[in-house]
């Protein structure tokens, strides 16, 4: 009823190609969008801001890389965390190097950086697949901690070895530092997962997607049938990098303001971007959002039930929380091994009967 | 000969015996990923959790006093009584394999024939899961097995070669824990492979490790076959958590040597209980040697982490299965 | 922009379900769990009872409640983050952020939302020039004060000479390890001690390689600077090579009862630096019969005297005198976060006062300053004896050279002020 493929019918190629073909997709991408732009900003507080919008935005920038990588293209990786620092440390030295120049630039650069040493360390997927490939990611992970621990020229020589997001702005309003409204550190993320999102989305469904798919699906037949698999894999390297760059620089600069590099981007979070898009459902940007949100928020509510609600000792909620997340997750994928994201396309064909089923 | 000579020696020495300690953990993600093709990320917390159950039963500490005692407002550690080691490792065995019953029946029954990445995941939450648990049931401070491996350096063997390599030399160190390590795992593995030759049970696992289908044909059961190999790894982890529980203390951070046997399995390939331990070995000495030669003095040293992964990525570009991995053939 | 504020205050008002107005808040950023929970325990421990106790003895601090909401950061930044947005709407007055991650986050947010900050010998040691950080004091010591510390005390043990004496350093290889390493190097220049650097990554569970370096070596000396799995492992290991256990000497984060028991007897004589006194203090008795008796304790009670919950309790006192001194500075009971800070800069901590608390001697005698947050940097040498499993003190607390840590603290405070266009100033 609600939500129809049928009877929606196009006169122009321009309205056959858009992003969202159907009517009830279209309308909910406008609504959430409006929201997220309208209703949010104005009544986002610190604590919102802080502890839930920004990590989750900035974490669905990060999900949607990965998934690129992992849920389009089939190159499993945990070097995630090391491509994030990446990000976090182009930043930091170009905004740094060149405080004139306007942040969201440097972002953009350190997410180019990103996608150039990610496409560098995706050399190996050439000749490694599956399991032996995520592992031989790794390497990346420690090796680009390592890194940036050790050179001190990446923190610029600082006693302390943190990296300090320096005041910046953008229109006039601080977007990074501490004066920073939340609605503003709320704003920039969202404009930039946004784009993100939308870039990937005409990514998957153009020719580069559909030759990842390919190689996703049986890389030898889709080199028969022409897909040249070097470009393929390391596109998708790259442009994953990319994407995770630009959610390394977010995170340190908008998010965090300091960081040390392996606290923050050690492999933890490397699997935690990798739990979000299975969780999320791989092969979907829709699921790279529902497992951001996922486990952004989980850990958060069950907090707020565990201490402030039912005033059980921090420690017990904090271990049944590690308890709880971990059934959760096997249950979600006994139940449904495909991510959220099946279950909204499960819900989607419920609507379209609702409320006459059969 | 030089002293440096020596000390190159030594630090080969030391690298094998460490190689060994990685080989312990990677043979517990060998046994599973063979048998099920589940690539088994619980492990180290299997390790913890089997170290941290093995103290809690030896002092005779009550399982969950925190949180009985969170809910009921009571005041119980402990039961007052100290189970000696051998009943103690024998009942901690009992819980492994209670566990594996439990993983099988609730968890990875329900997940036969899915692709391997949602397998892997699973176990992501299974870990998860098991270190909250752990940490519920047993506390989160540092425990000391009290099982009485000897520790410290071998002396007799260190006067013994000190004359070696002149006034700089001062023989070779070998920590006599990794010694026991060592005879610890060749008993282990020479079990594990009797056991899988020359019982019945072993080739039936060996039959599931080679093709699910045929197996379950012959009338095996698959899940007692899982349920098996599950208890195999707890009882490998058990062996990894009390020796690398012995340097530092039963704590948390014994989940992370999990990331100490991934390096091992690429190179030793996932499928290979001799390629864990020749991969354990080549790391072992692999990151040692580096660390000895270029890390320490040319790089300032804390190499060794990416440099075994490094190592095995090499190796693994000449050969994509790891050294002794099966083949891997492709068709479309 | 009525209309966002009113909104905001919907939030706010059903996430915090009402802040009681009346009470002195202290947050408690503690962590119980993850892989530091063993260090994190006694001190939050430590920090909370004393807390009660001022409840159940005095009702507070001058008549006014204290309220503690804890809440669990695992040792991890973000979750930190989360605690310090969901304390701070609370009233707190005052931070104790326990993680070098989390401290240097809150540092430029407690600046705007105008909170001080305690980091009690850990975070940002630069923090002690009081006129850039005008909202972080990190009395009484700093890490650079503890290694000029631990160089004093050598130079004492070796009658005044370090003269081609070798000292190794060994350090987790993270911001925090490499702290010393600037002002072991200045030192090194200025006493002619040869020093090497040996970084062990995180987590240090495998330090083989190190350990037989240092066996190579020979180093006289070797300083630690550990934190979590690290310090066990490497008690264990300096056990196994045979390293004269009375010439390794930890930082005050490797001297906890936790670092040296799982070694055994192979720890007995492993020395430590410590801010605070080790021992038996009066003031446990009162907590035992006040607090513990009456059933609020933090954690199970089994903590009392550790290393780690004497420096908690010693935080918290810390905390509970400048209020105090607030309160009479402002001649009212229900104070601002701003008026405990203006406190801060005139605390003053003398042997009388820690004897009448109950705490003799438990710190060092120090006053802050507008300009010096940092205290006077003293610290005490304790050493692990095993047969009777306890810390013993050896040494009345050592000065360290400030005409060392001073030039790098002016100079890491200035390059902080450079960056984020502070004018140095008094508040």
């Amino acid at each position: 009823m609600f939500y129809r493929e049928a009877g929606d019918f196009k006169t122009s190629y321009e309205a056959d190609n858009q992003t969202f073909p159907i009517a009830f997709d279209r309308y909910r991408y406008w609504a959430v969008l409006a929201v997220a732009y309208l209703v949010i900003p104005f009544i986002i507080n610190d604590y919102w801001a802080n502890a839930i919008f920004v990590p989750f935005l900035i974490y669905a920038i990060a999900a949607i890389g990965l998934n690129i990588l992992v849920g389009y293209c089939g190159q499993v990786s945990l070097g995630t965390g090391g491509f994030m620092a990446v990000g976090a440390y182009a930043c930091y030295k170009l905004m740094t190097a060149f405080p004139d120049v306007n942040i969201v630039l440097h972002v953009i650069l350190a997410g180019g950086i990103t996608a150039i040493v990610g496409a560098a360390f995706g050399l190996p997927s050439l000749r490694i697949k599956g399991f032996y490939l995520a592992v031989a990611t790794l390497a990346a992970q420690f090796f680009l901690v390592w890194l940036f621990n050790k050179v001190e020229w990446f923190y610029n020589y600082s006693a302390s070895g943190q990296i300090n997001a320096p005041e910046r702005f953008v229109a006039g309003v601080p977007v990074t530092g501490a004066n920073t409204a939340p609605w503003a550190q709320y704003l920039i993320c969202l404009v930039f997962l946004t784009v993100c999102a939308i870039v990937a989305r005409n990514l998957t469904r153009g020719t580069l997607g559909r030759t990842w798919m390919a190689i996703r699906d049986m890389d030898i037949a889709a080199e028969i049938i022409g897909v040249n698999p070097l470009r393929a894999k390391l596109s998708a390297f790259a442009v994953s990098s990319f994407f995770i760059g630009v959610s390394g620089a977010l995170f340190f600069a908008v998010y965090l303001g300091a960081v040390e590099v392996g606290e923050a981007f050690g492999i933890q979070k490397s699997f935690l971007v990798l739990f979000m898009i299975i969780i999320g459902g791989l092969g979907s940007i829709f699921g790279s959002f529902a497992g951001a949100a996922f486990l952004v928020v989980l850990p958060v509510a069950l907090k707020v039930i565990g201490v402030d609600l039912l005033g059980w000792p921090t420690d017990i909620v904090s271990h049944l929380q590690l308890v709880i997340v971990g059934a959760l997750i096997m249950f979600f994928l006994i139940k449904e091994p495909h991510g959220l994201a099946q279950l909204w396309r499960l819900a989607k064909e419920k609507l379209r009967l609702w409320p006459f089923p059969y | 000969m030089s002293a440096d000579f020596f000390y190159g020696i030594e630090v080969v020495i030391n690298g094998l015996m460490a190689g060994v300690l990685y080989a312990l953990v990677a043979l517990g993600f060998v046994l599973i990923f063979k048998a099920s093709g589940i690539f088994n990320y619980a492990q180290g917390v299997m390790a913890l959790f089997a170290a941290l159950t093995l103290v809690g039963v030896m002092e005779g500490q009550v399982p969950f006093s925190h949180l009985i005692n969170a809910i009921f407002g009571t005041e119980i550690h402990h039961f007052g009584w100290h189970v000696p080691a051998l009943l103690a490792i024998f009942l901690t065995l009992l819980v492994m394999v209670f566990f594996a019953w439990c993983v099988q029946k609730f968890v990875f029954r329900h997940l036969v024939g899915q692709e391997p990445i949602i397998l892997f995941m699973a176990t992501i939450g299974l870990a998860y899961f098991l270190e909250g648990v752990g940490d519920l049931m047993w506390g989160s401070d540092i425990k000391t097995i009290a099982l009485g491996l000897p520790q410290g350096g071998s002396l007799w063997l260190e006067q013994a070669t000190s004359g070696l390599g002149g006034d700089d030399f001062y023989g070779f160190f070998i920590d006599k824990l990794d010694i026991v390590a060592t005879l610890v795992a060749a008993v282990l593995v020479i079990s594990l492979i009797v056991f899988a030759q020359y019982t019945k049970q072993g080739r039936a696992m060996r039959a599931v490790a080679d093709d699910h289908q045929a197996a379950l044909s012959v009338g095996i059961s698959l899940n007692f076959i899982w349920v098996l190999v599950w208890s195999l790894a707890g009882l490998v982890a058990l062996v990894a958590g009390v020796m690398w529980g012995a340097k530092s203390g039963v704590q948390f951070s014994l989940s992370l040597i999990a990331l100490k046997a991934l390096p091992v399995l690429m190179l030793g390939g996932f499928t290979s209980i001799p390629g864990a331990i020749v991969g354990g070995l080549i790391i072992g000495v692999g990151e040692k040697l580096f660390e000895f030669l270029i890390g320490a003095p040319f790089l300032g040293g804390a190499t060794e982490n990416w440099f075994a992964y490094m190592l095995a990525l090499v190796f693994l570009v000449f050969r994509p299965q790891g050294l002794f991995g099966e083949r891997i053939i492709e068709r479309v | 922009m009525k209309l966002k504020s009113l909104a905001t205050l919907a939030l706010t008002g059903t996430l915090a379900a009402g802040p009681a107005l009346a009470d002195l808040v202290i947050p408690d950023l503690s962590y119980r769990t993850g892989p530091y929970a063993a260090g994190g325990t006694p001190f939050s421990d430590g920090y909370q009872d004393y807390f009660n106790l001022l409840n159940a003895r005095d009702g507070g601090i001058g008549g006014e409640p204290i309220r503690i909401i804890e809440c669990e950061t695992a040792y991890n930044t973000e979750k930190g983050v989360e605690c310090y947005e969901a304390t701070k709407g609370e009233g707190a007055l005052i931070y104790q952020p326990l993680s070098t991650g989390i401290t240097y986050q809150i540092i430029p947010k407690a600046i705007v939302d105008e909170i001080p900050i305690h980091t009690m010998g850990y975070g940002r040691t630069s923090a002690a020039n009081g006129e850039v950080f005008n909202w972080v004091f990190n009395y009484p010591a700093n890490y650079w004060d503890a290694a000029s510390v631990m160089v004093n005390y050598l130079l004492e043990e070796n009658g005044g000479s370090l003269e081609g004496k070798k000292i190794a350093l060994l350090y987790h290889n993270s911001a925090y390890g490499k702290e010393p390493i600037r002002t072991l190097e200045e030192l090194s220049a200025m006493h002619g001690f040869e020093l090497s650097q040996l970084a062990v990554d995180h987590p240090g569970q495998e330090q083989k390689s190190q350990w037989l370096q240092i066996r190579r070596e020979r180093p006289d000396y070797v300083l630690m600077w550990g934190w979590g799995v690290m310090n066990q492992v490497a008690v264990q290991e300096a056990a196994n090579i045979g390293f004269p256990m009375e010439n390794f000497i930890g930082n005050w984060w490797a001297g906890a009862e936790h670092d040296v028991t799982p070694a055994g007897a192979g720890a007995d004589g492993y020395k430590s630096l410590n801010m605070n006194r080790v021992g038996d203090l009066p003031v446990f008795e009162e907590i035992k019969t006040l607090v513990h008796d009456a059933g609020n304790a933090a954690g199970d009670g089994s903590n009392v005297g550790n290393v780690l919950y004497t420096r908690g309790l010693y935080a918290a006192m810390l905390a509970a005198e400048a209020i105090a001194l607030a309160q009479e500075n402002t001649g009212k009971a229900d104070i601002a976060a701003s008026d405990v800070r203006d406190a801060m800069e005139m605390l003053e901590i003398t042997a009388a006062r820690m004897e009448e608390l109950g705490m003799p001697n438990i710190g060092p005698e120090f006053s802050v300053t507008c300009q010096d947050h940092g205290g006077t940097g003293l610290g005490i040498v304790q050493q692990w004896n095993a047969a009777d499993a306890q810390w013993v003190a050896l040494t009345d607390y050592i000065a360290p050279d400030d005409s060392v840590t001073d030039p790098l603290v002016a100079e890491d405070s200035a390059a902080f002020a450079a960056e984020n266009n502070i004018t140095p100033g008094c508040l």
